[in-house]
C-alpha cells in the first residue's frame, strides 16, 4: 500500500511536469499544428491529474473536451492561418523579455504564497460516490449555477454566429430591413 | 501528493500561459495562452477541492471554470474569424495598427 502511494505521488508529479513542459512547448515548437497538439497533451495530463484527485467526471470532461477542442483548433489554424506559416517554422512574439519577466515574477509570487500560507486541514471527507454527489448537487442546491450558465452559453452561440457570419439580414434587407428584393450575390427562389 | 505540490505545478502552468498570452502575436496563440492559464486554474481548483474541502460545491465551481473556458474559445474563434474577414489579418499588432 505504501509503495502504491509513492507510485501515485510520482505519477502525479510526473504528469504535472509533462503538463508544464508541453505547455511551454506550445510557444516554442516550430509550427502551430504542433503547438495545438502540445496544448492538448498539457490538458490531457491535467485531466489525468484531476482523475488522480478522485474527480472522475470533471477529469474525463476535461480530457474529452480538450482533445476535441484542440482538434477543432488544428483544423481552424490550417484553414485561417494561410498568410502565416501554419505548418512551417514560425516565431511571432512581441515584448518577449517583458513577457518572460512577468511570467517568472508571477510564478515566484504564486509559489511564495503557496509555500508561506498555512493551509488549513481538510474539512469533511469526500462523498462515497463523487460523481453521484456532483449530479445531485447540480440537480439540487446548485441548480441555479447551471441555470445561469445556460443563457450565457446561448448568448455565446448567438454572439459567435453574429460575429462570424459573413452576411447578415442587414446586408440583405438594408439597415431598416425594408429593402425588397434582398441584395443577394446569387438570387434565390423560383422566379415568382 | 500534497496540496503545495499540486498548487506549485498549477502556478507553473498558469505562468507559462501568462507568458504566451502576453508575448504571442497571433490571436489564436494568445487564446492558447489563456487556455493554458485556465488549465492551471482547473488543477489548482481540483487540488483545493481534494485537499481542503471535498464537498460537491467545489466541483460545481470546477464545472463553471470549464464552461468559462468553452465560452472563451467560442468567442475567441468568432472574433478571429471577424478579424480575418475585416482586415485580412490574424495578428494582434496588425489589428491595432489598422484601427488607427
Amino acid at each position: 500500500m505504501e509503495v502504491l502511494t509513492v507510485l501515485v505521488d510520482i505519477a502525479f508529479v510526473a504528469l504535472g511536469v509533462v503538463a508544464v513542459l508541453s505547455g511551454g512547448a506550445v510557444f516554442v515548437v516550430d509550427s502551430m499544428a504542433r503547438a495545438t497538439y502540445a496544448l492538448a497533451v498539457s490538458f490531457v495530463a491535467v485531466g489525468v491529474q484531476v482523475l488522480f484527485l478522485q474527480q472522475s467526471y470533471v477529469g474525463v470532461v476535461v480530457i474529452l473536451m480538450m482533445v476535441m477542442e484542440m482538434a477543432v483548433m488544428a483544423v481552424y489554424m490550417v484553414m485561417f492561418m494561410g498568410m502565416n506559416p501554419a505548418l512551417m517554422p514560425m516565431s511571432m512574439v512581441h515584448s518577449n523579455r517583458t513577457a518572460v519577466a512577468t511570467a517568472v515574477l508571477t510564478f515566484l509570487l504564486l509559489a511564495a504564497g503557496i509555500l508561506v500560507v498555512d493551509w488549513p486541514a481538510r474539512r469533511g471527507s469526500p462523498p462515497r460516490d463523487v460523481t453521484e454527489a456532483l449530479g445531485e448537487a447540480l440537480m439540487g442546491p446548485q441548480m441555479l449555477v447551471m441555470a445561469v450558465i445556460s443563457p450565457v452559453m446561448v448568448a455565446t452561440i448567438v454572439a459567435g454566429v453574429v460575429l462570424a457570419a459573413p452576411r447578415t439580414r442587414y446586408d440583405r434587407f438594408g439597415d431598416d430591413l425594408r429593402q425588397r428584393p434582398p441584395d443577394d450575390p446569387q438570387p434565390g427562389g423560383v422566379g415568382r | 501528493m500534497t496540496l503545495e505540490a499540486a498548487l506549485l505545478l498549477s502556478a507553473a502552468i498558469f505562468s507559462v500561459g501568462l507568458y504566451g498570452a502576453i508575448s504571442q502575436q497571433v490571436v489564436v496563440m494568445v487564446m492558447m495562452g489563456l487556455e493554458l492559464m485556465i488549465n492551471g486554474v482547473i488543477l489548482a481548483a481540483a487540488a483545493c477541492w481534494w485537499f481542503l474541502a471535498p464537498d460537491p460545491t467545489g466541483q460545481v465551481l470546477l464545472m463553471v471554470v470549464i464552461a468559462a473556458m468553452t465560452l472563451e474559445m467560442a468567442m475567441g474563434f468568432a472574433v478571429a474569424v471577424l478579424l480575418h474577414r475585416a482586415r485580412q489579418t490574424d495578428m494582434t499588432d496588425m489589428a491595432t495598427d489598422l484601427s488607427r
